[in-house]
């Protein structure tokens, strides 16, 4: 199994290649990197990789991948995971790049948001959408209170001790932040839009006891306004079936799910059209030489936003990247059913 | 061919055809209506294609299932007339059927 480090070290890790996204194109991108002779790091914002076929719909069949008449979402990328293993991709999950900048030397220097950093020759973007972040209710003036009063994870549980805490939700995360959170807050309320939850049973008969033996309130019912003042979140105003009411509460945590928002990539100073990364046909390089762009997030005329695509423009990109990586070296171009040098990089020789 | 409309949040209406055996959420992608997003392209795990059905249509057009309700909580604003547009299918008997579109999908 490849390297998995989800660490928060902040040494500086040189790569040849970095991959950001490990959805099929970017797990793809490795093995045909590695044919020739390149060794990635791929970087996910998940905790996983599949990207929005493991998120979005693992269990969801795909009809047009070649040669595989069905496949789920995840099996796609369990193969994929299996085709790459021979050329050890470290992976990075749970982290997002939100800086990039070109050193002098012509090399890349990567920043992520927990600190860890990264120095590349080559940088391919392969992040589909973009990043998935967590859905922020459309409420007035919610950016104001988010840090503060408004959180869409938990880090740190003792940052809620003695809160009065709202969780809206009806998922997992809804529910095991219920649990966990209940013994260390002053008071917490579960609000969901109706009475069933998507969540375990066994979570949900927990929460339903605590409700029981009032150590906390379960409210049927949508937030509709917050009240406060200088990020201070002192009170919502919540919709039920009886009318609107005001729930005396300094904190807040959403869960409604993920989205995919392009995030710091615009500010890398890529050109971009429409949220997308304008690419040559032949490579698959950006305005910024050594910086590529393939799957969905990138465009050209005729761009179709299939995994086929991507896979394709996956095996131009890595020719360009070899005359970066290895300037002096002339590539040859070889089959995986002959060559005898891949077959052994492949290990089935 | 069956008439849809959508009613924008600000009141405009836009009246799209769409053909029987597709989804409504197609149909508004294809004519490009706004605010229905559809990220997830019709797999039913995303929400981004909330609608409202208007009263006058909601027993025609039938109640979600299961799955469509679990996904309609990661909707804002979800009210007894919620529906995902990309599983409602388009039949002839859908013909002048009335959405809106919520202000936010997300």
């Amino acid at each position: 199994m490849a390297a998995i480090d989800t660490s928060a070290a902040n040494e500086l890790i040189e790569t040849d290649v970095m991959i950001i996204g490990a959805g099929p194109v970017g797990l793809f991108a490795v093995f045909e990197l590695g044919l020739l002779d390149i060794r990635a790091h791929v970087i996910d914002i998940l905790d996983k990789p599949g990207g929005q076929c493991a998120e979005l719909y693992p269990e969801k069949p795909i009809y047009d991948i070649p040669a595989l008449p069905i496949v789920t979402g995840q099996e796609l990328t369990d193969r994929l995971l299996e085709q790459i293993k021979p050329f050890e991709p470290t992976f990075h999950f749970g982290q997002r790049i939100d800086e990039l900048t070109r050193q002098p030397d012509g090399r890349f220097l990567l920043k992520t948001d927990i600190g860890n950093r990264f120095l590349a020759k080559v940088v391919v973007i392969a992040a589909g959408g973009g990043s998935f972040t967590p859905k922020r209710p459309p409420l007035e003036g919610i950016e104001g209170y988010e840090g503060t009063s408004v959180h869409y994870s938990v880090r740190r549980m003792e940052d809620f001790r003695d809160r009065k805490i709202l969780i809206v939700g009806g998922g997992d995360s809804a529910l095991d932040w219920t649990l966990n959170l209940q013994p260390i807050a002053k008071s917490l309320t579960l609000l969901h839009r109706r009475d069933e939850f998507r969540g375990a049973p066994h979570s949900v008969a927990k929460m339903r006891e605590l409700v029981a033996g009032d150590q906390m309130q379960l409210r049927i019912g949508q937030v509709t306004a917050l009240q406060g003042s200088d990020g201070r979140l002192e009170g919502v105003t919540i919709k039920t079936k009886e009318g609107e009411e005001r729930l005396d509460v300094d904190t807040m945590l959403p869960f409604f799910g993920l989205t995919m928002k392009l995030g710091p990539v615009a500010d890398w100073g890529l050109n971009l059209e429409e949220n997308l990364i304008p690419v040559d046909t032949e490579k698959f390089e950006t305005n910024e030489p050594g910086i590529f762009a393939i799957g969905d997030i990138n465009s050209y005329p005729g761009k179709l936003k299939l995994i086929l695509s991507g896979f394709h423009e996956a095996a131009l990109m890595a020719q360009q990247a070899h005359h970066i990586i290895y300037p002096d070296k002339k590539l040859l171009f070889q089959y995986t059913t002959s060559s005898s040098s891949l077959q052994k990089k492949l290990g089935v020789r | 061919m069956a008439k849809i409309t959508f009613i924008q949040p600000d009141g405009s209406t836009q009246v799209v055809e769409a053909t029987p055996g597709t989804t409504v959420m197609e149909a508004a992608k294809l004519n490009g209506v706004p605010g229905i997003e559809a990220e997830c392209g019709g797999a039913c795990a995303c929400a981004t294609c909330h609608v409202y059905v208007s009263d006058d249509w909601r027993e025609q057009v039938g109640a979600p299932s299961e799955m469509e309700e679990d996904m309609l909580d990661f909707a804002f604003d979800v009210r007894e007339s919620s529906r995902l547009s990309c599983q409602i299918k388009v039949t002839d008997a859908l013909d002048g059927l009335v959405l809106s579109v919520p202000a936010k999908q997300f």
